[in-house]
């Protein structure tokens, strides 16, 4: 008996949030569901530490919260502009963040993946690990009518295959479906986890119970290149990460290691990671190329979700969250298909683009398209100029030093008028601060 | 043929951490994997039977999320997975370990057929004892060859089997009957990689749950914390040492920091250095 | 989740557990020593453990005995005698043809009957592949409490005794008790005790005991014994300078430079676990809680995070220096002596002075 020579009803590839969406949403309505997870289990290849936004899994798991492995809540919310020696800062906290449903939790994305992907084996999935899916396999008119692995045996079939393999995107590659990820739409984040007391993360960031806080920084952290640093608060650890454009990390000197050890010793972070044990670096790549660089999202029997399809909103930092929407809109477009008999043609899947338009994945993305080069192509100003200027003025406001009030704000805007070379820079700055809200 | 492999799943050591102040351990998202030198039994059981025909089955006794290193074991090629899980359990020591699992055994050799082989690793890397082999072996009075590095040959229609095991100073050869219990030694072998079919299988396969009475443990005071006669008192971290290593500073060159390191060496162990010339002395 | 906030095993439900000993294990008493002989050596361990021995015994006001088997009588009487010489006031002699070679079944068998007739309190062996074959074949039958690898034993206020062993792979150190059943067993590795001092002329009395083994009722048989090639042999745990490598170096020609510095100093050359999994070193020659402990007088670490697994395995030699490209490497934090360099290009250059300076000494003298 071959077991193989059974067609399932969708093939996923990954076990990430989109992809245990996918498996999961099918699954339950009864679909055959084969997913396969090259790691050891699913999360075990994801980089740890991350915000969980609770609606896009509410609209999957509505009650996750009952066992999901969560961190803490989020309730205050830290933005800095950072130069070498200093940070500006806007903080909000707020306790309606306590809510009974709180809006947004850390969580670590190994044990979280762990969980979803025992919900997807739940609902009948079943899921193969340590098994690398190679390449597509098609039929005589090029429609994908299965799977090939790095196992031994045939191949494996099925009526569609959804690809939720992340943001590198290989196997779509191999198999000729999409391009090579372009290195100026991705960016590599490093991140590293610092184990602390729950005592001690409580008392640094003011928080108590499961309260969390967060920390979103740029500015000359970044050493000029286009990204962000950031910082959260775990139950019992600290996820702390910076990450730039790929190209940009090519034309400089720095490497991500350098950049994130720099990051830590600033002075404003140092003191919240003092004592702390380090475990587990690890990069992992961000798509951050927004609407424009989304590939073809679907074809003869493929469709493509989460990272894979560039579905990351950089602005917000926001990622698992419309990795999970366009998984569950996948699997619907799926089973509506399945439920009506009708075949995985690129023109019945075209489905899937036209409901992802009613979601606020499509129209977030398609809101700040403009931003990725915005950023980019102002990065001196953004991650350098920007920021010092801001910091500069602080200091000689905040600075007693018997120099008058009125002498201080013509310094400050002497300041900024001498360095400014583009008049748009308080445009830009608008623009910036309004994308980050 | 009939081969039984006992694993267990223990926590990645590589990966504990303690915490400072409680001094406790800090399990969060601390992985588990399959004992590494139940593994390299393992395979030695599928090769076994990959040559003379048969079935492998695996036994694991832990909690009920162990199901996940016996699932793993099928994707290998083990043909049966049977768990061994009740709260009775939780504190074993190895003496209790194995009273539980000879009696999870028998059962096996009744349902399935007497095991010639039961394999076990050399050790846990949790617990670390070497003990559980040992005493499973005394329990169902199977013949103990440990530390075995290869089999040599098995005559399983006659009832022998040639090894060869690591004893002190040297390897033996030993010759004994079967049925035996082997733990085996972290041999050369390489894991297979189970097939697409296998690890369908597995992902389908439900494993064999047993609980304490299912396997015919009437006396509970066997098990457990109360059927160990170890008892665990104190749990403490090692005193770290106060003073770190002085690190020796030297001028940019290498040879310059060689000579200042020797330097430093000599003047913290003048005995090594005087063992060293008296060394060289006597070499030339 | 709740169930895995739970602390480590600290100070469990039975850490009250009073000593009840049942009335039949109190007349156990003595402490014993199973001494390994193999080829008619004595395994050092044996005096180690007797070294110990001879404090727990003397705290508890006992004797100490040691058990020596084997087939050949004058190598049992020369190891009697060193016995004695180690601390023992009593020596078990067991001689039979069938204890021509050590096998599990007839050790145990000995042994077993040697507690059941003479009731010990305490039972050590050491913690090699012979005495943790036979210790946890010993305990079973006799259903009483083993502990292995132990670090550290001590008689506590009670009279019981506390064995201390690492758990978690190294990270926590735990003490264990054995309350209510004899005698309470624990196994040692080779050197993690000192050598005692060896006091010659030191006497006490020989137990002969006729063990009753027949060679024919014994299934398991010894076919050939090959003993390791001694040039290749190595002896990690008893040497005095060890120089070892780790994944740092970079590749196996690399560590070339691990065995040349080793062959100047006259020393074993070890490593970390990754290079036996590499293939660049065979697993004897690993070091830390699951290849070797080494007790030199100097150990030289290049390379080598020093992760807690190493750690464990080095921590008893008197004098670390660690070479290490990244100042915060763990290794740091016990080794004595360290250098920030590149050990690649650093292990030459040391080779090359300790040679210079080993032979101008040489000319001086
Ligand atoms: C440092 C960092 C911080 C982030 N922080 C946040 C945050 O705070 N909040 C947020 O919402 N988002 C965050 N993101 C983004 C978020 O992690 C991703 O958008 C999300 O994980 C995408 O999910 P996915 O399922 O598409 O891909 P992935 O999570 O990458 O999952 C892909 C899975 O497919 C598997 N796979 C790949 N190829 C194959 C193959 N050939 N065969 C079999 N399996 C395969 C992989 O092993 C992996 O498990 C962050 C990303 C990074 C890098
Ligand atoms: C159950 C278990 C048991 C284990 N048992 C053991 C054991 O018995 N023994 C053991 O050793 N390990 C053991 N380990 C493995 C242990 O956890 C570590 O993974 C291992 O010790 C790391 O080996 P390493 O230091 O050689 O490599 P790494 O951790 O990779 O460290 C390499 C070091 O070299 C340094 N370096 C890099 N380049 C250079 C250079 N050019 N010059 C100088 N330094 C350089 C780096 O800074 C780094 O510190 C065990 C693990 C487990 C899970
Ligand atoms: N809970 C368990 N379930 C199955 N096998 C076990 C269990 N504990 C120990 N073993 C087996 O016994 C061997 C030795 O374990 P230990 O005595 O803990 O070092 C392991 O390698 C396993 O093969």
């Amino acid at each position: 008996m071959a077991m193989t020579e059974e067609k399932f009803d969708a093939i996923v590839v990954g076990a990430g949030p989109s992809g245990n969406a996918a498996a999961y949403v099918m699954a339950k309505e009864g679909l055959n569901v084969l997913q396969i997870e090259r790691g050891e289990y699913s999360g075990s290849k994801n980089v740890q530490g991350a915000i969980l936004y609770s609606d896009a899994l509410e609209q999957i798991i509505p009650d996750f919260r009952e066992d999901a492995p969560l961190e803490r809540h989020v309730t205050e919310q830290r933005m800095w502009m950072m130069d070498d020696k200093s940070h500006t800062g806007m903080h909000y906290r707020s306790d309606d963040f306590n809510e009974e449903k709180p809006n947004r939790y850390t969580i670590l994305r190994a044990q979280f993946d762990k969980w979803f992907n025992a919900k997807v084996r739940e609902a009948g999935a079943l899921v193969l690990y340590e098994t690398t899916v190679t390449e597509l396999v098609k039929d005589l008119k090029g429609q994908v009518v299965g799977v090939r692995t790095d196992r031994s045996g045939s191949p494996i079939m099925a009526n569609v295959v959804i690809l939720a393999e992340g943001v590198n995107g290989l196997v779509g590659q191999r198999s000729g479906l999409r391009d090579e990820v372009a290195p100026d739409t991705v960016a590599l984040a490093v991140k590293e986890m610092h184990f602390l007391p729950r005592e001690t993360i409580e008392a640094r960031f003011n928080l108590s119970g499961n309260e969390g806080a967060v920390i979103e920084a740029m500015g000359t952290i970044t050493k000029g290149m286009t990204g962000t640093g950031f910082l959260y608060t775990n139950e019992e650890s600290i996820s702390v990460g910076i990450g730039c454009i790929v190209s940009d990390f090519a034309d400089s000197e720095v490497t991500p290691y350098a950049l994130l050890e720099a990051f830590k010793s600033h002075p404003s972070i140092k003191p919240l990671l003092a004592d702390s044990e380090c475990k587990e670096y690890a990069a992992h790549l961000i798509p951050e190329g927004g609407y424009k660089a989304i590939p073809q999202l679907y074809g003869n029997g493929w469709i493509v979700v989460g990272d894979a399809g560039q579905f990351v909103n950089a602005v917000h930092r926001e990622g698992s969250n419309l990795a999970m929407t366009t998984g569950r809109v996948a699997a619907e477009t799926v089973i509506a298909l399945t439920r009506k008999r009708e075949e995985m043609s690129a023109a019945n899947l075209a489905d899937y683009a036209r409901r992802l338009e009613q979601t606020f994945v499509m129209k977030d993305l398609k809101k700040y398209k403009g931003i990725p080069a915005l950023l980019h192509g102002n990065k001196r100003n953004f991650f350098g100029t920007y920021p010092q200027l801001v910091s500069q003025a602080m200091q000689t406001w905040f600075r007693v030093d018997g120099v008058d009030k009125k002498s201080k704000e013509k310094a400050i805007f002497r300041n900024f008028r001498e360095t400014r070379t583009i008049f748009g820079m308080l445009g830009d700055a608008f623009k910036l601060v309004r994308a980050w809200r | 043929m009939h081969i039984v492999v006992c694993i267990k799943q223990v926590p990645d050591s590589a990966q504990i951490r303690v915490h400072p102040v409680t001094n406790t351990i800090m399990r969060q998202g601390v992985p588990t994997i399959i004992n590494p030198y139940d593994l390299f039994a393992l395979e030695e059981a599928l090769r076994l039977r990959d040559t003379f025909g048969g079935v492998v089955t695996v036994l694991t006794m832990g909690p009920p999320t162990a199901a996940e290193s016996l699932r793993k074991a099928l994707t290998f090629g083990a043909d049966r997975g049977v768990l061994l899980t009740d709260r009775y359990f939780a504190g074993s020591d190895t003496l209790a370990t194995s009273f539980a699992l000879s009696m999870a055994l028998k059962k096996v050799a009744a349902e399935f057929g007497q095991p010639e082989i039961v394999f076990t690793g050399k050790q846990t890397i949790d617990g670390d004892t070497a003990q559980v082999g040992p005493g499973i072996a005394k329990r169902l009075n199977y013949n103990q060859l440990t530390y075995v590095s290869k089999i040599v040959d098995a005559d399983f229609a006659g009832g022998v089997i040639r090894v060869e095991r690591r004893a002190e100073g040297g390897t033996q050869v030993l010759q004994s009957r079967l049925p035996v219990l082997i733990t085996m030694l972290e041999a050369t072998n390489e894991m297979r990689r189970g097939s697409v079919e296998n690890a369908l299988i597995a992902a389908r396969a439900q494993a064999i749950t047993w609980n304490a009475a299912d396997v015919g443990i009437e006396d509970l005071t066997k098990c457990g914390l109360r059927g160990s006669p170890t008892i665990v008192k104190k749990v403490f971290a090692p005193t770290a040492r106060t003073e770190k290593a002085v690190l020796v500073e030297a001028d940019g060159s290498t040879d310059g920091m060689a000579d200042a390191l020797i330097d430093a060496i000599f003047e913290r162990a003048p005995a090594v250095e005087e063992d060293l010339f008296e060394q060289a002395a006597r070499q030339y | 989740m709740a169930e895995e906030k739970k602390p480590a095993p600290a100070a469990g439900g039975r850490a009250n557990t009073k000593k009840e000993l049942p009335e039949h294990f109190k007349a156990y008493k003595h402490v014993w020593v199973a001494v390994e002989i193999e080829h008619g050596q004595v395994h050092t361990v044996s005096y180690e453990l007797l070294g110990e021995g001879r404090k727990l015994a003397d705290k508890r006001g006992v004797e100490l005995a040691a058990v020596v088997m084997g087939n050949d009588r004058a190598s049992l009487e020369e190891a009697a005698v060193a016995c004695f010489e180690y601390g023992a006031d009593c020596v078990y002699l067991v001689c039979d043809p069938a204890l021509a070679h050590y096998r599990n079944e007839t050790a145990t068998k000995v042994l077993t009957d040697l507690v059941n007739t003479y009731q010990p309190e305490i039972l050590l062996l050491g913690a090699t592949n012979l005495g943790r074959d036979l210790a946890g074949s010993v305990a079973t039958t006799l259903l009483t409490g083993l502990t292995a690898d132990c670090t550290e034993l001590e008689i506590d206020d009670e009279g019981s005794l506390a064995a201390t062993r690492p758990t978690f792979g190294g990270s926590l150190l735990c003490t264990i008790f054995t309350l209510n059943f004899r005698p309470q067993m624990a196994t040692v590795r080779p050197r993690v005790l000192a050598m005692p001092e060896r006091v010659p002329g030191r006497t006490g009395r020989i137990v002969e005991f006729d063990p009753k083994l027949v060679e024919d009722d014994v299934v398991t048989k010894v076919l050939d014994f090959i003993a390791d090639r001694d040039s290749d042999k190595a002896n990690l745990p008893y040497a005095d300078v060890v120089v070892a490598g780790g994944l740092g170096l970079g590749s196996v020609e690399n560590f070339q430079l691990v065995k040349e510095l080793a062959e100047v100093l006259g020393a074993e050359y070890g490593g970390s676990r990754p290079l036996v999994q590499k293939g660049w070193i065979t697993s004897d020659r690993q070091i830390g809680q699951t290849g070797k402990t080494i007790r030199p007088k100097l150990y030289i670490a290049a390379g080598i995070s020093g992760a807690i697994q190493h750690r464990v395995g080095v921590e008893g030699a008197d004098l670390i220096v660690a070479i290490n490209t990244d100042p915060n490497a763990p290794i740091f934090e016990f080794a004595h002596l360290g250098i920030v360099a590149d050990a690649v290009t650093l292990l030459p250059a040391l080779t090359e002075a300790f040679a210079k300076r080993l032979r101008i000494n040489r000319l001086a003298s």
